[in-house]
């Protein structure tokens, strides 16, 4: 096993950097944000793991437990994550409203066309 | 979507069991898996699946939107009140001991109240949210 | 398998199927957390990453209404900044306890503690909740007041000023 789960967020990670950085749709760049969180998730859950130990609820019958904490924190990431997913396409809806676009690129040129016209 | 009988039939019977099964998930939390966090979220999905099938003011007329604007904050106030109350009976902030005479009780009850507080204050801004985005391409100046 | 699928919604431009898309990463993710003995965490993921989230990403689509455009840009700036961020981050893990040694600090400082002494004082014997509500109240209490808060900052971005006259934004 080894170092095998932190390759797999690593690559997770990577590849939500990659469609953040790389694509001019602003759902895009936020669906992009979100995959980069779960790599989060997983880089924290991995490591908590012990191979033969059950959940961390404890029971008379077994007697190792994986470890609680990281669990706790990604918990309340994951619901904090959704709600700053939604303030985050509150504000792509409203950019949509103003500047008729979603497009990185097209919202550049309609900025610089408005100061150019000002 | 309001027209297809099999959708209403299914979405009406399957309403109060995803919220007893939020309920499940709220109060044996502190057993098995679940809490706050995840039985707010799915008491949301199960009004979501309603408004989606039904309609939204269907939904609206179900939980007026004045309790939920109001929900979201209550959760937070009945979770900073436990620590409140833990001040004015003699411990620290959100200190939970000196809740019961017992300080595991103590504990328990604290435990109880937060995780409604978590359950309200997460089902009620879901809730919210996705009435604001549901309701923000209804309107015909759009 | 998720891999694939990452793969399959960066490439993919038609927004809707990556929407869907993203929803099956969320279930996989899910089981993958519960091999990993995370039930509570996968439990959320699956309601929070599969159900709410895609309702909200649909429902930002329909007022978006939007295919992805071509990017105007070369992507291979960004592959490389990608991809020299991941080889660092491979390097840096060489140097991290390999998968589920029980002697890693991870396992040894603070959990032990509350595995051994959660159900005595606080009588749950679910140790993430009793950690989430008890030991790490003040952590709870300011997440959900960021809920409260993404949850107020949504409103007041997408609320519509009630104007009498009927005039528009």
């Amino acid at each position: 096993m080894g170092h095998y789960a932190y390759f797999v967020a690593i690559f997770l990670m990577v590849a939500g950097l990659y469609v953040t950085v790389a694509r001019g749709n602003l759902v895009k760049k936020l669906i992009g944000l979100s995959i980069f969180q779960t790599s989060v998730y997983l880089l924290y859950i991995a490591p908590g793991k012990l191979i033969g130990a059950t959940a961390p609820i404890v029971a008379p019958q077994y007697a190792t437990y994986s470890n609680p904490l990281p669990h706790v924190l990604i918990l309340t990431a994951i619901v904090v994550g959704v709600a700053t997913l939604a303030l985050g396409l509150a504000l792509v809806v409203r950019i949509r409203e103003a500047y008729g676009t979603v497009e990185e690129d097209q919202i550049l040129a309609e900025d610089e066309r408005r100061d150019a016209d000002a | 979507m309001k027209n297809d009988l099999v959708l209403r039939v299914v979405a009406k019977l399957f309403t109060p069991f995803v919220l007893l099964f939020a309920l499940y998930v709220q109060f044996h939390g502190e057993l098995g898996p679940g809490g706050g966090f995840q039985a707010g979220v799915i008491v949301a999905a199960a009004v979501i699946l309603y408004a989606i099938v039904f309609g939204l003011p269907a939904a609206r007329r179900l939980v007026p939107d004045a309790i939920v604007e109001s929900m979201m904050a209550i959760g937070v106030l009945i979770y900073a009140g436990v620590g409140v109350a833990g001040l004015l009976l003699g411990g620290a902030y959100l200190d939970y001991f000196v809740l019961d005479r017992d300080p595991v009780h103590g504990q328990e009850r604290g435990i109880f109240w937060v995780e409604i507080g978590v359950a309200i204050t997460v089902s009620s801004v879901m809730l919210k949210i996705f009435a604001m985005f549901a309701s923000r391409g209804h309107d015909p100046d759009e | 398998m998720m891999a694939v699928l990452v793969v399959a919604v960066a490439v993919q431009r038609n927004l809707f199927s990556v929407v869907v898309l993203t929803g099956i990463y969320s279930f996989l993710m899910a089981s993958v957390l519960v091999a990993l003995d995370a039930v509570d965490v996968a439990m959320t993921e699956a309601s929070v990453g599969a159900g709410i989230s895609t309702v909200l990403l649909l429902g930002a689509l329909y007022l978006v209404r939007a295919d992805e455009a071509k990017p105007m840009h070369r992507p291979l700036l960004p592959l490389l900044v990608s991809v020299g961020v991941g080889a660092a981050l491979v390097y840096g893990t060489l140097g991290l306890p390999a998968f589920s040694d029980p002697s890693a600090p991870i396992h040894t400082h603070v959990a032990p503690r509350y595995l051994n002494d959660a159900l005595r004082e606080t009588g749950v014997p679910n140790v993430v909740t009793a950690v989430l509500a008890s030991y790490r109240g003040y952590d709870t209490l300011g997440e959900t007041t960021v809920v409260f808060t993404a949850g107020v900052g949504v409103v007041a971005l997408l609320r519509r000023r009630r104007r009498r006259g009927g005039g528009g934004e």
